[in-house]
Parts: structure tokens; C-alpha cells; sequence
């Protein structure tokens, strides 16, 4: 049977190395079954996070040959054999052991969205062609990887300035939604610093769901934050009416 | 040994964060309760997350037919009358108020052209029922309760898994557990519990479930002297893939049928006609899964041993619309343009219709102080679940629940726990590491998927069943000896050592139980006793802890009143 060598991040907060695994290969194989593969007969504590192993729920996501990408939906037969598979946990998460990463601080981010608020009154009849455009950001499953792959956040680690894009992705689906009353501008341009990303579009690439987080999102939400706290013609008006 | 842990204290503790976790912490929380929730993964990656087909709730958007009654009967007769009659009366009354409250806390579902929540067909149903988001369903249902629940305020314990349930003298009154990261022990105080755990399906070795499902709720709960029922009806869902191997298993939703989706046998035959021709591909998941079984059997399989499912004659744009992701895991994982040919399908282990004994308006199990919701608990589905009944079961019995856990709570004024239960959980925990050259539990857990995956499956008899149990305690004499390596550290190795031993209990009751019952209905089918027994339609069979033996002894289903006994008699 044809066998396929890894090379898997071994360690913890302190540090680690690749370990070397040989795993024998099946057809239609993707990486996340390699890697139980190696816990069942040869590293029992190797530490992976999944659930679904369908790409629903986005939990098992690592940097495949120095690509992040969801491991359940890594199929081996699309990677080049005669060289080591490398599995390194994501970069711009701090390490717990091996492949995961602690990934607590987007739970404390997406905690201080405001959350939906309906127009009051509202009869809740909404339109197929209204819906659509918001189903979209809600198909995001949090794997995370937009995050991984953000250089403000992977090289520049300005986490208590930025929001990254699954959180831009967040608020637009909230700020897009038909009948929500509430803006979150404000929120966007102090809290969450749309103003840093530069529309490398890395987001974008790497989405599982192929969520169009640069394009759909963060610059529509970029022009809501200039339209509101940029926009010279207003800024006058505001200026005349000494409002703020 | 004096164990080091963390303490927090509660009224109300939930475990599972699924979405009859989080329905029951929004419902404990609107009484006013300190609720805390613990789940096995990070938030958001419970299995409810995976649910595609939508919410079953007779809104009659689409159908204006539809209603309540419709809906309680429909139930009723899937689940071949097994069912607890309230739990299905108030589920079926209640469903539409709480897809409105979904949507008003912000989920958006599919809309019909004048602007109302679409329903699509479902095995089953009478009507078009099913409110639904694509095939997404339940990724828009978990974040929904989810971002609401974080947003109200309940303390979420992420990674974090219980291994023992603590008692205040007949009562529950706090659990044990560890965070899987770290590896230290912690306690939680609780005033009341709920058991939000979902199923078993991880004991089978064909099957949809993720790693979460080995049924820890149903053996904590059964540990604590609680009562188990049902546990003989576990569901096959019909259309699982096939192929390749590694994806063996993984759910095809229904709602490729309930979308036209046909099925046929290697012949090219639609062989449903055979095995019911009214309602072919929507009958109910018992039978369709069974016709797919015998199909291949009899040698009428696909090349890797299941069944054609086809709905490429729909528009390839109608496919992608209402089927995304069925499309994009056929094409990524099995190279299978779905808008192109069919694909391959057969049975996987789904879902646990038994479990946990439960009253129906209160969810109170038979022990003081604990609640059980959605799959953890039993009642609801009888001996068969419908699709997009368990969405809708969540929202329910979650939320009833939450709110009876709480109202428990504020009537007790403190809660002492067993210190010295503390400590034997503890050393039993630790046990796997101080043995060297131990068996690993890997090696377990794949031997008892066998045996449930070959000996307790969809067609069972006498004799396997027997074997079963056998084998199943010679599993358990190895789970004494198993050994893990290194470190307390996010150890998966070590966790699988806990699950084992939880998943050991759920087998020997489904086991016990497919035995017990010597008939054949919904999802448990005796090949020794094909046909239904008329007896046996009258009786639950129950499974209780009796010092340290399973006892098994059936209880009188529960008898409808006239008006809906009439109801369900009704030819429709």
C-alpha cells in the first residue's frame, strides 16, 4: 500500500518540532483522517480539534504545506507525495499543543457586537432577494482561518485595535439585515478598526464557505464608516449645526 | 490523595451546548437563574451545527392545511405510537412560536414569494413543513441561540467535559469534569441540572455523529440512579456516503429527497415502489433505510454497496440554490458533480430516539434535580424520529427545560456535594496513566464499533444480540486495563478513555433493550420477530441502575386521550 510520510507539529506553549509520521493511504483521503490515523497507532495524545469531518462545522483547521485550510476537506490525493505533508498549527493563534491553538481572544471580540435589534413594528415579511445577500455572511462556520491569514492580525498581532474578517463578516450580516435598527459604524471604525485592513483580499482566499468577505463585506462596511465619520459635504452640515 | 479543582457555583448548570443546551440557558436565564453551560467542544461546533433539512413546525406558510393536529399525528405515526402523546402534542403546538422567536432573535430562513418563512416536503410529513436556510439549518439555528445566549450573559465553559454527576442525598447537586486543555479537574455546584448531551451514534462504526456522541449524558444520568427508556430505537439515516472510504458516513441530507431527489438500484429500478409505494423516497427513515439495506443485500448495490441517489434532472442553478453544501462535499470529497449523476448512498448511524426518562411538560427525569432535553432525552419520537422533527424538539424541550431547572432552583436554598466522590472520580480518571503497557483506547473504541456496527445494527436477532452482550463485557473488563500516554495536556488519547467508558453504558442498554423487545418496529427491526406485536405497542421498555447491574422492566406507554386517540385514527 502506498504510503504517504508527515511531518506534524509536536509541542506546546514552549515550543516544539515536527515529528514524523508514515501513514498508509486510501482512496479519497484527506488529511484530518491521516492525522487520526496517527492517534490511533502511533501518537495517541497527538492533540487535533474536529467534529463534523464534513466542512460544517470549522473546527479543524491547521496550515497543510504552509496552506491554512480545513484538514477535512484537505484530500491528500490533491497534495505532491514525494515530499513530507507538513501540518502546523495556525500562526496567529497562540499555541496550546500541537495542532491547537488557542483561539479564546475572537470569543471575547464577536462578545461585544451588539447583537440584532428588529425595527420596531416590524410585520417580519422579508424578500428572497433581501435575504440573499445576508444568508451569505451567515454561512461562515468560524473556522477561523480569515483570521489566521489576516496580516494585521498574523504579523502585526494588533488584536486589542482590530476585529479581523470573520467579525467584519459578523456586522455586516447584522448591519445588512432587513429589518435591524441598529448601526454599528461607530463600533466599526473605533472598536473593531476596519480603518486597518488594506484589502489584500488574503480573507477572501482562504474562506471554506468562498464567503466574498473582502469585496461583500469589509468595503461596502468600510464606505458605511466613511459615508458617516469622512464624508467632507456632511462634515460640513454637522459643523453648521454644531451637532457632533 | 487530596485532589486539586476549581469550583463554580450555579442554579442552574447545562451540559451541551447544542441547541437544546443553549434553548434550555435562554430559558433558565428568562427566570432570572445563574446559568452555566458546558460543552466537550468550542461553542458553536456542537452537532446541531451539521443539522441540514430545517425545523419541523406546521406554520402552513406553504401549506394552508397544515396545523398542529397534522403535525401531532404525523409524529405519532412514525413513531409508531411508541410516542409519549403529550411531548408530541406540545411540540407540535409550540414548533411555530419558537421558529418566530428564532427569528426575531435574527436567524434568516428561506422566504416564500410573499415574504414569509419557505417549508419544504420531508419524509413523513404530511405537508410541506420544514422551515429552512438552504441545506444550513442548523448553522443558522446554534449561532442564533448562541450569539443571543452569550449576549444575555450565561458563563460558558468551553472544552470542558463531565465525567460524574455529584449528589446532595437523593438529589443532583453539582458535577464532576475536567478541561480538556489543561487536564485539572473542576466542580460545578448546581442546583438544578440539565442533560443537553445528545446521542450515542460514536459507538457504531458507520455513522454520521461526531466524536462528541458517546452518549454522556445518558450514562451520567443513568450513574445517578435516573431512569433510561427506548433505548432499543436508534435511527439509521438512509443516505449516508458511501464513498470513498474516509467519508463513509457523512450525512446526504434528506432534503435531496424532500427536493425531488429519486432513488434506484444498480438495475436502474426506483425501487421504493416496492417497499412503499405511496410515499417512495419521503416514506419514513426506518423504512427507507431498511429498502436501501435489502436492496444491497440482494445484490442490487451501487460498486461500493449502496444506493443511487439522483436529483440531477432538477436545473443545475436550483441544485446549487437550495442544496449548496450537499453540493460542494460531493464535488470536494468524492469528485461527484451532484448537478451532473447520482450520487451514492446508504445507511449511517444518525440518532437516538431512547434515552433519558422525562415528564413530559417539566423534562424532570426520575431523579430530583435533573433535566433532560432534546436527544439526551427519550419520549418525543417513539420508536422512529421524523427529519426536522429534532430541530424542532430542541427548541421546545429545551426551552421547557431551562425554564423548569430554574423554577427547581429557586426553590432550593444551598447544595452540599460528596467530597468523597470527588476523590474516587479523580483516582479513576487519573487510573489509564499510572498503568503502563495498558491497552490503548483506540483499540477499544474500534472493537466495540464492530460489535454494535455488526451485531446491533438495523436488522437484529436473538443470537447476535446475545454475542453482543458478551462481547460487550469482555470490552468492558479491557476499558479496567487501558492505558494512556503522555501528559494531562489537550490529551485525546485520555479523553477517548473517559467517552469509552460511557459509550460501554449506552451499548449494554440499547443492547439490552433491542433484546427485551421481540417484535419489530420503527427503527428496531427483529429478523427472529418480523412483524409488529400488538403487545408490545403498549409498553416502554426502561432501564435502571440496581446497585451495579442494569435491570431492565417495561412501563405502559402513556394512553392518548380520546379526541387525539381519534386524531391519529383518521384516515388522511
Amino acid at each position: 500500500m502506498a504510503e504517504a510520510t508527515f511531518e506534524v507539529f509536536r509541542g506546546d506553549r514552549d515550543g516544539g518540532k515536527p515529528a514524523t509520521y508514515r501513514v498508509p493511504i486510501a482512496p479519497g483521503m484527506v488529511v484530518l483522517d491521516a492525522l487520526h490515523h496517527i492517534q490511533a497507532h502511533q501518537a495517541p495524545d497527538l492533540a487535533v480539534r474536529w467534529n463534523c469531518k464534513a466542512g460544517k462545522c470549522g473546527s479543524c483547521s491547521a496550515e497543510v504545506n504552509g496552506r491554512p485550510r480545513l484538514t477535512c476537506k484537505t484530500r491528500m490525493d490533491a497534495l505532491p507525495l514525494d515530499k513530507p505533508i507538513t501540518v502546523q498549527p495556525m500562526k496567529a493563534f497562540p499555541v496550546i499543543k500541537d495542532l491547537v491553538t488557542d483561539v479564546s481572544w475572537n470569543y471575547r471580540v464577536n462578545k461585544k457586537i451588539p447583537p440584532f435589534e428588529p425595527r420596531p413594528g416590524t410585520d417580519w415579511k422579508m424578500y428572497q432577494d433581501d435575504v440573499d445577500r445576508v444568508q451569505e455572511f451567515r454561512k461562515c462556520i468560524e473556522c477561523f482561518l480569515c483570521q489566521n491569514v489576516c496580516h494585521v492580525l498574523r504579523e502585526h498581532e494588533q488584536m486589542e485595535q482590530f476585529g479581523g474578517p470573520r467579525f467584519f463578516v459578523r456586522v455586516a450580516g447584522l448591519e445588512m439585515h432587513p429589518l435591524d435598527s441598529k448601526s454599528r459604524t461607530r463600533m466599526l471604525k473605533d472598536e473593531l478598526g476596519i480603518g486597518l485592513c488594506n484589502i489584500t483580499k488574503c480573507c477572501t482566499e482562504v474562506c471554506p464557505e468562498e464567503i466574498h468577505i473582502t469585496d461583500n463585506a469589509i468595503i461596502p462596511l468600510k464606505e458605511r464608516v466613511v459615508d458617516e465619520f469622512y464624508d467632507p459635504v456632511l462634515m460640513l452640515v454637522r459643523k453648521i449645526r454644531g451637532a457632533k | 490523595m487530596t485532589t486539586d479543582f476549581e469550583t463554580h457555583d450555579h442554579d442552574v448548570l447545562i451540559i451541551g451546548a447544542g441547541g437544546a443546551g443553549l434553548s434550555a440557558a435562554l430559558g433558565a436565564l428568562a427566570q432570572g437563574a445563574k446559568v452555566g453551560v458546558v460543552c466537550k467542544s468550542l461553542l458553536g461546533k456542537a452537532h446541531t451545527v451539521m443539522a441540514e433539512g430545517g425545523i419541523a413546525a406546521a406554520m402552513a406558510n406553504v401549506d394552508s392545511a397544515d396545523d398542529w393536529r397534522t403535525h401531532f399525528r404525523d409524529t405519532m405515526r412514525g413513531g409508531k405510537m411508541l410516542n409519549n402523546w403529550r411531548m408530541a402534542q406540545l411540540h407540535a403546538q409550540e414548533a411555530p412560536e419558537r421558529v418566530r422567536e428564532l427569528e426575531q432573535w435574527g436567524a434568516l430562513f428561506d422566504r416564500t414569494q410573499d415574504g414569509q418563512i419557505l417549508q419544504r416536503a420531508f419524509g413523513g410529513h404530511t405537508f410541506r413543513r420544514l422551515c429552512h436556510v438552504g441545506d444550513r439549518t442548523g448553522l443558522e439555528m446554534i449561532r442564533t441561540l448562541q450569539d443571543r445566549g452569550v449576549q444575555l450573559g450565561i458563563d460558558v465553559y468551553m472544552e470542558c467535559a463531565i465525567t460524574r454527576l455529584l449528589k446532595d442525598g437523593d438529589r443532583v447537586a453539582g458535577a464532576f469534569g475536567y478541561w480538556r486543555e489543561q487536564g485539572r479537574f473542576v466542580v460545578f455546584r448546581a442546583k438544578s441540572i440539565v442533560m443537553a448531551t445528545g446521542g450515542i451514534g460514536k459507538a457504531w462504526k458507520i455513522t454520521s455523529n461526531s466524536w462528541e456522541y458517546t452518549g454522556d449524558g445518558m450514562a451520567l444520568a443513568y450513574g445517578a440512579g435516573a431512569e433510561l427508556m427506548d433505548m432499543e430505537f436508534v435511527q439509521f439515516h438512509p443516505t449516508g456516503m458511501v464513498w470513498p472510504p474516509g467519508v463513509q458516513g457523512i450525512l446526504v441530507t434528506e432534503a435531496v429527497r424532500g427536493e425531488g431527489g429519486v432513488l434506484r438500484n444498480k438495475l436502474g429500478e426506483r425501487f421504493m415502489e416496492k417497499y412503499d409505494p405511496k410515499k417512495m423516497e419521503l416514506s419514513t427513515r426506518d423504512v427507507v433505510a431498511r429498502a436501501i439495506y435489502t436492496e444491497v443485500r440482494e445484490g442490487r448495490g451501487t460498486e461500493h454497496g449502496g444506493a443511487y441517489l439522483d436529483i440531477s434532472q432538477k436545473p443545475a442553478d436550483y441544485v446549487k440554490k437550495k442544496l449548496p453544501s450537499m453540493y460542494h462535499q460531493f464535488k470536494e470529497l468524492a469528485d461527484v458533480d451532484i448537478t451532473k449523476g447520482p450520487m451514492e448512498v446508504g445507511p449511517t448511524c444518525h440518532y437516538m430516539m431512547g434515552g433519558i426518562r422525562v415528564d413530559a411538560e417539566t423534562a424532570k427525569a426520575s431523579v430530583a434535580g435533573l433535566f433532560a432535553a432534546g436527544e439526551a432525552a427519550a419520549g418525543l419520537h417513539g420508536a422512529n424520529r421524523l427529519g426536522g422533527n429534532s430541530l424542532s424538539d430542541l427548541l421546545v424541550f429545551g426551552r421547557r427545560a431551562g425554564l423548569s431547572a430554574a423554577e427547581h432552583a429557586a426553590k432550593i436554598s444551598n447544595t452540599v456535594s460528596d467530597s468523597g466522590l470527588i476523590e474516587e472520580a479523580a483516582r479513576e480518571m487519573l487510573a489509564p496513566f499510572e498503568r503502563k503497557d495498558g491497552e490503548s483506547p483506540y483499540t477499544i473504541h474500534r472493537d466495540l464499533q464492530e460489535t454494535m456496527q455488526n451485531l446491533v445494527g438495523i436488522f437484529r436477532n436473538k443470537e447476535d444480540l446475545l454475542r453482543a452482550l458478551e462481547e460487550l463485557e469482555k470490552l468492558k473488563e479491557r476499558t479496567g486495563r487501558q492505558s494512556v500516554e503522555g501528559s494531562r495536556l489537550f490529551n485525546p488519547g485520555w479523553h477517548l478513555a473517559q467517552d469509552l467508558k460511557a459509550m460501554l453504558t449506552v451499548s449494554e442498554a440499547v443492547t439490552r433493550s433491542a433484546l427485551a423487545r421481540e417484535e419489530s418496529r420503527g427503527a428496531h427491526s427483529r429478523i427472529d420477530h418480523p412483524g409488529l406485536d400488538a403487545a408490545w405497542g403498549s409498553k416502554n421498555n426502561v432501564i435502571v441502575r440496581e446497585g451495579s447491574a442494569m435491570t431492565l422492566r417495561q412501563s405502559p406507554v402513556p394512553e392518548l386521550p380520546s379526541e387525539l386517540k381519534q386524531l391519529v385514527a383518521d384516515e388522511k
